[in-house]
């Protein structure tokens, strides 16, 4: 049973006969327990989507449900118990603690003044700790990193306790490493905590990895969506872009480019990092590889041989002897 | 650890106290006509010091002026410290977005309606005090309504400044015109009443002075939360469920009040409402309101004291209040300009 959901609503903005409609027909379901990530290219009108969702605006048309109620109906104060939001907008409490900030997630559940009870300072404590923050709960805000910040909104989204948690673009400022362990978070939090997680991200290889479902956004305003496999299966990733030379490789889960390429060889590798590596040099050089084309045998990085018993110990090398080859 | 924002505040709070307490007496003893502390202990105590000039000045002069400064300068902290959080800008002030010069066009008005002929700055008639009360008032509830009406067309909180400080100058341009139009008696009172002073609240005005800050000083108390939610930004706000648009109308409400009634009684008193919740941020560092609101109360009340005092114990005779305040507030603003990057409440 869906948590939230989604009636034949369209998204956009402005109003009137001013307004724009960037996708419309949604249709869809987000449940607990699960990690969603909601891809699209720029403009493509996730955070307009996002928006919706956690009701800051009202859809330009059909109805969004929260645990069985249209959200319309759902007082200001009962959606801040449904529904948390960590946003992109940098905030302006720089001198807060970190113990602090997490607290005013627990607005929602304080009275008149906002005065903590001992359960509240207990959820506190542990959103710090599910978020891995704890030891710098007493800093200030300022002090932190912006992967450390990120994952204080988290916790704040957390101490909220809502079954539902909206990210928009939750990695989009950080270094990898950061993104990784961000990522790594949500999705034990949709695990561990039975959280409904939506995040949209430009992060592909690392939503393929770790959702369970997919909102993929098309270039022509579609919206598909499915488990992980069944959208990649579904050729639905290469639709995101306009751009036919951009492409979706399945194996490596990320877009690649295809570059203009005037040979073709096949490699004979044991090793599949080497290999990956050696194909990325071999395109980069003009050199298509797949089937057919004579065979090269790659044994290291300096250490090519053709089946003509030529070797070579760069790919520039290599290369050289193929075009030579082609020619003759 | 968690006692070291607790301890901290009560370093603050004991020497704002101390401070506080130190400058009453001064207030109290200094001035310029000298009168043995002993027999000011006396009158206050009740008893006739038998000079009948010393009992006028210490109870009808020296207490009413304490007073004032102490709960004007509290207003006005609390009003810059309200529209600071509502704009999220730090550089936010009821001079700079309008508000005192929309209290001082209204005053104006009711100033040169009156043609000059009332005596000081509001004469003695209750009347005429009234009637610059409700001229302040509405000047600066139009101000704010400009600002509440602009704040739903324009979303962005910098163009709600810009805004604030163009109508300023319109203010300003009219109070001018005015001006040229003025007899030399209205005139006179205005620019007397330009010039800021906390002397300006006869004892029969202080329980209206006095119930109007106190109740919207309680009013920005019962605000804590959702200004503490508020500089998180609107959407955050929102997603805890404030109603941002109300709270922000409530705040714009209850600043407009304090800064009209203080601008009404003692002038348009500049910097302190720009300054003194900076001065709270960088003693307590932190941005909890909790702790924040309070201590920017305590110390707006000892910088307009300290003001206050150093207005009457010059040799040469009284000094303006705002030839004093931007003395204290501009390097402040300074310091704190210079050191953003290094304020946590900045960052």
């Amino acid at each position: 049973m869906a948590i939230l959901s989604t009636h034949n609503m369209a998204v956009g903005y402005g109003q009137g006969n001013k307004r724009t409609v960037l996708l419309k027909n949604l249709n869809l379901e987000l449940s607990q327990g699960t990690l969603v990530a909601l891809l699209g290219k720029n403009g493509a009108g996730k955070s307009t989507m996002l928006r919706a969702i956690t009701c800051d605006t009202q859809p330009i048309e059909g109805t969004v449900e929260i645990d069985g109620k249209a959200s319309t109906v759902i007082s200001k104060r009962d959606l801040s118990r449904l529904v948390a939001l960590v946003a992109t907008e940098r905030i302006m409490g720089g001198a807060f603690t970190i113990r602090e900030l997490v607290a005013l997630g627990r607005q929602p559940h304080t009275g008149f003044l906002g005065r903590l009870s001992d359960h509240d300072r207990e959820v506190v404590q542990r959103s710090l700790e599910a978020v891995g923050i704890d030891h710098k709960a007493e800093q200030h805000v300022a002090e932190l990193s912006d992967g450390e910040r990120q994952k204080a909104m988290i916790a704040k989204a957390l101490a909220q306790e809502t079954p539902i948690i909206v990210l928009d673009e939750p990695t989009a400022f950080l270094d990898v490493a950061s993104r990784l362990e961000t990522m790594k978070l949500l999705h034990s939090l949709a695990r561990e905590q039975n959280k409904a997680v939506l995040l949209s991200s430009h992060d592909i290889s690392q939503s393929l990895l770790l959702a369970d479902e997919l909102w993929v956004i098309t270039s022509n305003r579609e919206v598909i969506t499915g488990t992980t496999e069944q959208v990649v299966m579904s050729g639905a990733m290469d639709r995101v872009f306009d751009n036919t030379s951009i492409l979706f490789n399945n194996d490596l889960c990320d877009y690649e480019t295809q570059l203009p390429s005037s040979l073709s060889v096949s490699l004979d590798c044991d090793d599949e990092a080497l290999r990956h590596c050696v194909v990325n040099a071999l395109l980069r050089n003009g050199v298509a590889v797949g089937e057919g084309g004579s065979t090269v045998i790659v044994k290291a990085v300096d250490n090519f041989e053709l089946e003509n018993g030529t070797g070579a110990t760069s790919v520039k090398e290599l290369v050289k002897l193929l075009r030579g080859a082609a020619i003759n | 650890m968690k006692s070291a924002g607790i301890h901290r505040m009560v370093i603050v709070t004991t020497t704002l106290v101390v401070l506080l307490l130190a400058l009453v007496v001064g207030c109290l003893l200094l001035g310029s006509v000298n009168i043995d502390p002993g027999v000011v202990l006396g009158i206050l105590l009740g008893n006739d010091s038998g000079n009948e000039a010393w009992n006028i000045i210490v109870l009808q002069s020296r207490l009413p002026m304490i007073v004032t400064a102490m709960l004007a300068g509290a207003a006005l902290s609390v009003s810059g410290l309200l529209l600071q959080t509502t704009f999220n800008n730090p550089l936010a002030g009821p001079s700079i977005l309008g508000v005192s010069t929309g209290a001082g066009l209204g005053v104006a008005i009711v100033m040169l309606a009156m043609g000059g002929t009332i005596g000081g700055v509001f004469g003695d008639s209750l009347g005429s005090y009234m009637a610059t009360l409700v001229g302040a008032l509405l000047g600066a509830g139009v101000v704010l309504v400009i600002l509440i009406t602009f704040a739903s067309i324009v979303k962005s909180s910098t163009m709600l400044l810009i805004i604030g400080i163009l109508i300023s100058y319109l203010a300003s341009s009219v109070i001018s015109l005015l001006n040229s139009v003025a007899t030399e008696q209205g005139l006179h009172s205005y620019v007397a009443w330009g010039f800021g002073n906390f002397s300006g609240v006869s004892l029969e005005q202080m329980p209206v002075f006095c119930s109007i800050i106190l109740l919207s000083l309680a009013g920005a108390l019962l605000m804590i939360k959702p200004l503490n939610a508020l500089l998180l930004g609107t959407r955050y706000a929102q997603n805890l469920g404030v109603d941002t648009h109300r709270t922000r109308n409530l705040l714009l409400l209850i600043t407009g009040v304090l800064t009209a009634v203080v601008t009404a009684f003692c002038g348009p008193i500049g910097f302190i409402g720009l300054v003194v919740p900076h001065i709270a941020r960088l003693a307590l560092n932190t941005s909890e309101h909790s702790r924040l609101l309070p201590v920017t109360m305590l110390a707006g009340a000892v910088v307009a004291l300290m003001c206050s005092l150093l207005s009457v114990t010059s040799p040469h005779g009284i000094i303006p209040i705002n030839a004093i305040t931007p003395v204290i507030g501009v390097p402040i603003i300074i310091y704190i300009i210079i050191n953003r990057r290094r304020i946590n409440y900045f960052n």
